[in-house]
């Protein structure tokens, strides 16, 4: 199959595959660092993470259609402001499911899955009842426009730009946020031993609850940042809700390097197939793999060793 | 006579009597054949929640994949419904007659190799059964033998029903695509669509349901059934006893995709098309809530369930159709957290105390037996129930 293309042009189509499969790999690194802190960290398994996502994405476009009509001067930084009101937003909703629903069924997580896939059927019927059954997408401010030039066959969009520099002060963050905060130690705490963390004070409760808020605000972080390479519809979730499972699962639950660098692996085999063959067989192939792996290596790529 | 009553009694056949008659005299005679054929479907969807209730009420293992069985088997049964329904006769008008249409439009010219052996009316029954239970045990081989279960087996199950669900749509000629394989006419010469075929469908439908209903009704009552639950509760204890849990598993889950299967074949003639919209996902997590709704643990609760599920959408979703979602939704919720032994547990709860009180004086203790699964507690349903019956055998 590569034979038919000369070795300048496979270099820029790689460039050019790797490029698209690195804002693929944006999208899943910033829903499965949600889902890796609410899956990896408290066992629970959200199916409406996706639901969330899209909630951040509705914010933004609600947030940019505001700015559109009454600070038209100031356009340009809408996307800051948005995306901190779409962190506040879902991590609120997420505070509020963890209380309604979620606290109860921290002992059947397969129940939790059900719940919550519930949860998520209800969310995609609010978004179509409240913001009609077609997608929408925000207009980019000017500085987010147009492509940066490498060369005469390589071109690279300024928002795909964007959003990567995003991923990664956010992936970054989460981190850093995870190491060395309070609440970060105290979830790890939690996660790795219930009880003892409950009988040096931690209050296992509180920390469940902004754990859960916290992995909701990344996904709605995560929509407000989808926002910027494609539009939302009330179902654009539940396209991701699989392969980010795959990714958290295939990452190894608890690890956030691990999240990454499946990502990586997951998109970047995904995207450049896809080029070479039709998009559902690189589709299919990359899954197998996955899945094949996993069978393999069921823990995952990295996996915190714990004696429980 | 004593000996039926046992009999009756040791598998709890009184409720499946009552269910077979209102599959086999009641909604026949109060349904038109129109309604009787949407029971029918709906009907169909029960193997699958009978499945669920063996591997995941009893079993524990959550499959949400069962739709890829299901559309194995109702695939299988199109496969052969296509092939008879494209003699060359029939498609004298394509470019190349005697293929099924989708393939000529889609240019193929050749029926493909996979497609020959379904010309057999008995190979097609064969593979009906054994393409899903080769393709289950594959499945649980490979995963109980590595010892994934729980959450992960779901979020695998559930990737597979993707990836099939994505080859079906993606090679469009040689599985019809995204509208699956349609315009189904005949089975052996016998026109399906004509109201008289629905009814014995329909019977056929029942008769295969009610089968299936004592077989997991046997095994729930034997040595493996005791096994099961006993693996789910404590699995270590059950390995360290000395017996091979993943066999078990296999075993169970192969027996789950075999009744999907037969369901999806039967799916297949009633409706008379078959399409990877009843593979993927959605179908196949709607499947688990009609097997939780009826209640996990109880096999003919999946039975109720998935015609309670079913009529409740079919008529939500004519008069109020952007309701439907927020129903099932809370459905889902409402089920998993206030209701998690399904209809099954309100019945026991209930209903059956009343009933015993009516027949002669309760024995106390059935009643305290009622469980929950949120007390954590052995749950071993048919308890209750089987004490009555052996007390009245023994009379």
């Amino acid at each position: 199959m590569f034979a038919d293309y000369t070795m300048t042009e496979l270099t820029s189509i790689f460039a050019m595959q790797g490029f698209a499969g690195l804002i693929l790999f944006s999208v899943f690194v910033l829903m499965a660092l949600g889902l890796a802190i609410i899956f990896g960290q408290m066992g629970v398994i959200n199916m409406a993470h996706g639901e969330f996502m899209i909630l951040g994405a509705y914010v933004t476009y609600l947030t940019s259609t505001l700015f559109a009509e009454y600070l038209p001067s100031i356009y340009g930084s809408y996307f800051f402001i948005a995306m901190i009101f779409a962190f506040i937003v879902t991590a609120a909703l997420g505070a509020l499911v963890e209380w309604a629903i979620i606290r109860h069924l921290y002992k059947r997580p397969l129940d939790t899955l059900l719940a919550t896939w519930g949860l998520s059927l209800i969310l995609q019927q609010l978004y179509r009842s409240v913001f009609g059954a077609r997608e929408v997408g925000v207009t980019l401010p000017d500085w987010l426009m147009g492509s940066y030039a490498l060369n005469d066959s390589i071109e690279i969009p300024i928002n795909g730009l964007f959003v990567m520099g995003l991923t990664i002060v956010i992936t970054v963050g989460v981190a850093l946020m995870m190491q060395k905060s309070r609440l970060g130690k105290q979830t790890r705490a939690v996660v790795q031993n219930r009880p003892m963390a409950a009988a040096v004070g931690i209050n296992t409760e509180k920390v469940d609850r902004m754990t859960f808020a916290l992995g909701c605000g990344i996904a709605g972080i995560a929509g407000s940042a989808f926002t910027m390479i494609g539009s939302t519809g009330p179902t654009s979730g539940q396209l991701y809700i699989v392969d980010t499972f795959l990714v958290v699962v295939f990452g190894g639950a608890s690890s956030l390097i691990g999240t990454v660098a499946s990502a990586f692996t997951i998109s970047q085999a995904q995207s450049t197939m896809e080029f070479f063959l039709s998009g559902s067989t690189a589709k299919v192939l990359t899954l197998l793999t996955v899945v094949g792996i996993l069978m393999l290596r069921p823990q995952g790529l990295f996996s915190l060793k714990i004696r429980r | 006579m004593t000996k039926i009553k046992d009999f009756i009694g040791r598998y709890q056949l009184s409720h499946l009597l009552i269910l077979a008659v209102i599959l086999l005299v009641v909604m026949p005679l109060a349904m038109d054949i129109f309604r009787l054929n949407l029971v029918g479907k709906y009907l169909t969807y029960a193997f699958v929640a009978l499945g669920l209730v063996l591997c995941w009420g009893y079993g524990g293992i959550l499959s949400l994949g069962q739709g890829v069985f299901f559309g194995l088997g109702g695939y299988c049964m199109a496969m052969f419904l296509k092939l008879e329904a494209s003699s060359p006769e029939h498609t004298a008008i394509q470019s190349t007659p005697g293929i099924p249409d989708f393939m000529d439009w889609n240019q193929l010219t050749a029926l493909p190799w996979f497609w020959e052996p379904f010309h057999s009316f008995g190979f097609t029954l064969l593979a009906v059964v054994l393409v899903p239970a080769l393709f289950a045990f594959i499945i649980g081989v490979a995963m109980f033998k590595r010892r994934v279960s729980g959450v992960y087996f779901a979020i695998i199950t559930q990737a597979i029903a993707a990836i099939l669900t994505i080859l079906i749509i993606g090679q469009q000629g040689y599985t019809g695509g995204v509208n699956g394989i349609t315009d189904l006419r005949t089975l052996n010469g016998w026109d399906i669509r004509t109201d008289s075929a629905k009814y014995i469908l329909y019977f056929i439908n029942a008769f295969l349901l009610i089968g299936c209903l004592i077989a997991a009704r046997y095994i729930i009552k034997s040595k493996l059934g005791r096994l099961l639950v006993a693996m789910r509760e404590r699995e270590d204890r059950v390995r360290f006893s000395g017996y091979d849990v993943s066999s078990f598993k296999i075993f169970i889950y192969c027996v789950a995709a075999v009744f999907s299967a037969i369901g999806g074949a039967m799916f297949t003639l009633q409706v008379g098309f078959m399409s990877p919209s009843f593979v993927g996902i959605v179908p196949s997590i709607e499947m688990v809530i009609f097997c939780a709704v009826g209640g996990r643990l109880s096999i003919l609760g999946a039975v109720y369930g998935t015609l309670l599920v079913n009529w409740a959408k079919t008529s939500f979703s004519e008069s109020f159709p952007e309701l439907w979602l927020f129903a099932m939704g809370a459905l889902f919720i409402g089920v998993v957290m206030a209701f998690p032994n399904g209809l099954a547990g309100l019945y026991q709860t209930y209903v059956e105390p009343r009933l015993q009180r009516f027949r002669k004086p309760a024995p106390v203790a059935s009643q305290s037996q009622v469980v929950s699964l949120e007390a954590g507690k052995t749950a071993t349903t048919t308890n209750s129930a089987d004490k009555e019956y052996s007390h009245a055998g023994n009379q």
